[in-house]
């Protein structure tokens, strides 16, 4: 896929106060003179502030790193995790099209996108709300079919359910992440098939805290694992 | 067997290599072809190409990048025998056959349009390694070219994606504006942002362009490579003196390429090297001329400017010859001798730099150009060695690279390195602390020393200043020239006891030799000799056409003092005639024979006189004289570099399109810059 610098560019990009303190810190990971280590992740937190990465925001991050801002867009423009148009404000729809996912009916999310959203990807609709594209494997395959916006997962989605997600957000109603069934993480749908049986403490530390703590909220309704809000993106 | 030696098996033949190299670097030890892209051995390692792919036995079972593998990463065998590697085998074969075909999918089919062809290297290798048929039959992918400027051009469907140019640009010029973007089928090499190229040495990257993609926009469809007559000869556009191959066909020169020389210009040149050659066919002089009685020039025969410069030359009358830019040393060792036998004064100091005659030590210095290399720090002293000596500046910044710690005093220059800027003032340099002095004993130290600090009333007292500061310092000193011809005529005494203006003062008739940079004041009749219709010939009262320098054999001395040949690559424009030759005709018509009448005659007297000019391409060591006493109001003196336009420099350059559009285009993108500061 040919990619590009957008057209149209805003005259500048300042990282937020909350983020720069957090860009700094970053910085200081890195010995002198390897500050340029630092690229991707400050490019992201650009993104994650404004949407995509711009000019502005390349040039920003390349003097902040000491480097020529071709080798940032060189960065920018090798990962198609870098948006190098603008994107829906609301959000910007991954659909997850490889194999186990395409397998489980990502064909039938895609066209609910193109009907819903925007013939071509890429393209923002709804007042600057909304946009989509297909990527690559999002890791997430035993929830199949699945789409990621923003840092957010939803997960075993049929037509119907990406449908009704899609208006919500189209509305203002931010759906909650997760498995869209009635399905803890990635456990089997219906009951256990295997390790039925009580398991034995002394073999695996782990086990047990799984059926202490995880076994409890698994039947009262997964609740999303909160965000550490210091690590938190100023969006 | 010393223990950091290492003994491998290429193709069944046992070699002792440095551990370090890469294996394609040991098969070439050994002479042993290895095909290859993107290696290039001034260059940092790339490994992308995979067309230097061989075998090596025992490793993983498939082919190997030899470029990127050294050899002691090499496992030795079971029984601790040496590593096997073979770069004939089936394997090997295959698997160039293999990155061949890959590599010919993109590639357009375009050879008998491309400007590289003949001296493609993907053709080449297509012949030696790849097969003759093409399985693919699908479209192929086609990118949009990039402007880079009025110097390269770029046919980027052509592109194998090797890097070679982002290197080059990157890490030998300096200037971080080429990368490649995208990835896998759609990345591209570009500019960032569309921009063109402000490179001094951006001409190299067509050289370095393994195949079409970037070619010369100045040379584009003129010629093919095996229809060119080739010559080998010496640059004179700066003062180091770059090894070049002037290629011409019939009556014109269609392009300048640099030839390697390790220790001058090492593969590279200057743009300005490289794309003059439109100037040397315009604004030519191909006929004398003289002035009439209406202050007109006028053409005329060469018997007639003869006689009107003879009438105006007797035993008594004051005679001047000056020395220009572009002249090499036979000429001048000719006007030397005519001047000796009038009892002229002869004057190579254009501008008044005050170069010390017979210190060979501090006009030429004592270090050489390759000195550079072995430096740990280096003192600049009023120059900028990025328009002086692009190429120079590419090799300081190697060491620059390499850890070397760079001072400047002058005026502050954008170079494409880091450096501390000490002052504008000689008296700077005593804001160097004791210890850093101390610790500068110890060290390889080099002083580039600019013209820039020679110029004005201060430069005999300043020369002495360095003089003294080199040996507090125990540094080595390299004079930096701007003009080609200027080591070799101080190396003929070519200079007056009075110096250049006082000596214009004096004269009553100027032999001017290709004098453009100097308004010579009214009052003495002005005998223009030279190549090209500038300045010098505005002011001239009888011209002589000259030969250029391509067009005539001489011997030029570079800023090191290394005496190299040109030599002729095309016959003169109209009447021109050999500068020495007009000389020992103009000795004939003033009654004062020279005493040679060849230049083989010439040379052999030249060489005996001077033995040092005879030793061809080396570096003589230079006998050093100690600083004399000197008055210390120099130390206040504010240092300025004496080029204003790196591109318009001399005559030639001057009468070159390209050269000036290079210069508006540089100009503009600097006030660019001062803008975008305020």
């Amino acid at each position: 896929m040919l990619r590009r610098l957008d057209k149209k560019q805003p005259e500048s990009f300042k990282f937020s106060a909350k983020n720069l303190s957090w860009a700094r810190k970053q910085l200081k990971k890195y010995p002198d003179g390897r500050k340029q280590s630092a690229v991707i992740p400050l490019l992201f937190r650009a993104q994650e502030q404004e949407g995509w990465v711009s000019k502005p925001a390349i040039e920003v991050v390349a003097k902040m790193l000491d480097m020529a801002p071709i080798r940032v867009f060189e960065v920018a423009s090798f990962y198609f995790m870098f948006h190098l148009s603008p994107v829906g404000s609301v959000a910007h729809i991954q659909v997850c099209g490889t194999t186990p996912c395409m397998l489980r009916g990502s064909e039938r999310l895609i066209e609910q996108c193109k009907k819903k959203i925007s013939s071509n990807p890429m393209e923002v609709t709804h007042d600057g709300k909304i946009s989509w594209e297909e990527v690559e494997c999002l890791g997430a395959c035993s929830n199949a079919p699945l789409v990621q916006i923003g840092r957010d997962y939803y997960e075993d989605l049929d037509e119907a359910k990406f449908s009704n997600l899609i208006s919500n957000l189209i509305s203002g109603i931010k759906p909650l992440p997760g498995s869209q069934t009635d399905r803890f993480s990635s456990e089997p749908n219906g009951d256990l098939t295997s390790l039925k049986g009580k398991v034995e403490e002394e073999k695996n530390a782990s086990v047990s805290l799984f059926s202490h703590d995880f076994g409890k909220k698994k039947r009262s309704k997964a609740k999303h694992p909160a965000i550490n809000l210091e690590d938190k993106p100023d969006a | 067997m010393s223990d950091n030696l290492r003994k491998v098996v290429i193709d069944n033949v046992e070699i002792t290599v440095n551990p370090a190299l890469t294996i394609l670097q040991a098969c070439e030890q050994m002479n042993k072809e290895v095909p290859r892209f993107c290696y290039h051995e001034r260059l940092s390692i790339a490994g992308n190409c995979r067309m230097c792919l061989v075998e090596v036995v025992g490793g993983p079972p498939k082919p190997m990048a030899s470029c990127a593998l050294q050899i002691k990463d090499l496992r030795p065998g079971p029984n601790g025998e040496s590593p096997v590697i073979k770069t004939n085998s089936d394997m090997v074969k295959k698997a160039r056959e293999g990155v061949m075909e890959f590599l010919l999918i993109n590639h357009p089919l375009d050879c008998p349009i491309c400007d590289q062809g003949g001296e493609c290297d993907l053709q080449d290798q297509a012949l030696s390694y790849g097969v003759d048929f093409s399985r693919y039959r699908e479209p192929k992918r086609a990118a949009l070219d990039v402007d880079l400027g009025p110097l390269v051009e770029t046919h980027m469907t052509r592109c194998i994606s090797c890097t070679r140019c982002v290197r080059f640009i990157t890490e030998i010029a300096g200037v971080p504006e080429m990368g490649q973007v995208g990835r896998g089928e759609t990345s591209e090499i570009t500019s960032y942002l569309g921009q063109t190229l402000t490179s001094e040495l951006q001409g190299n990257i067509i050289d370095l362009c393994p195949v079409g993609a970037l070619t010369s926009k100045p040379y584009a469809f003129s010629a093919r490579p095996w229809e060119l007559t080739k010559t080998n000869t010496i640059d004179v556009m700066d003062a180091l003196g770059s090894n070049i191959r002037v290629d011409s066909k019939g009556k014109r020169i269609l392009r300048i390429i640099p030839r390697n020389h390790d220790g001058i210009n090492e593969e590279w040149l200057s743009d300005k090297s490289r794309f003059m050659w439109d100037g040397l066919n315009r604004q030519r002089l191909d006929r004398p001329y003289i002035r009439n009685t209406s202050g007109k020039l006028e053409e005329t025969t060469w018997d007639l400017a003869m006689t009107a410069v003879s009438e105006k030359c007797s035993q008594e009358t004051k005679i001047l010859a000056i020395c220009g830019d572009l002249i090499n040393v036979e000429t001048l060792y000719a006007a030397k001798k005519l001047m000796v036998s009038f009892k002229g004064k002869t004057e190579c100091r254009i501008g008044g730099s005050y170069l010390p005659p017979g210190d060979r030590g501090a006009y030429v210095g004592t270090a050489s150009i390759a000195d550079i290399d072995t430096a740990e720090r280096i003192f600049l002293i009023g120059t900028n060695p990025r328009i002086e000596a692009p190429v120079l500046n590419a090799r300081i910044r190697r060491a620059w690279l390499r850890g070397a710690d760079i001072k400047l005093v002058g005026e502050p220059a954008e170079l494409t390195f880091e450096y501390q800027y000490l002052g504008a003032k000689i008296k700077d340099l005593g804001k160097l602390s004791e210890k850093f002095l101390k610790s500068n004993l110890k060290k390889n130290s080099l002083i580039i020393l600019g013209q820039g600090a020679l110029l004005g009333l201060h430069g005999p007292n300043i020369m002495q200043a360095i003089k003294e500061f080199k040996e507090k310092t125990k540094s080595e000193l390299l004079t930096l020239h701007v003009a080609a011809s200027r080591v070799g005529a101080m190396d003929l005494d070519f200079v007056s006891d009075i110096g250049f203006d006082s000596s214009i003062e004096w004269s009553e008739v100027v032999l001017n030799l290709g004098v453009d940079d100097y308004d010579i004041p009214k009052g003495p009749f002005v005998v223009y000799q030279g190549s090209h219709g500038d300045r010098g010939a505005e002011r001239a009262d009888v011209i002589l056409p000259g030969c250029a320098f391509t067009e005539e054999p001489g011997t030029f001395i570079n800023t090191e003092g290394r005496p190299q040949m040109a030599f002729k690559a095309c016959d003169g424009v109209g009447e021109a005639r050999e500068n020495w030759a007009i000389l020992r005709a103009l000795s004939d018509r003033l009654g004062v024979p020279l005493p040679f009448s060849s230049l083989e005659e010439l040379r052999t007297q030249l060489f005996q006189e001077n033995p040092k000019i005879a030793s061809i391409n080396e570096v003589p060591s230079n006998s050093w004289l100690a600083p004399r006493k000197f008055s210390k109001e120099c130390l206040n003196y504010s240092l300025r570099t004496v080029i204003e336009d790196h591109y318009l420099t001399n005559p030639i350059a001057r009468s070159s399109v390209l050269l000036a559009q290079l210069s508006r285009n540089n100009r503009m993108v600097k006030s660019k810059k001062e803008i975008e500061n305020l």
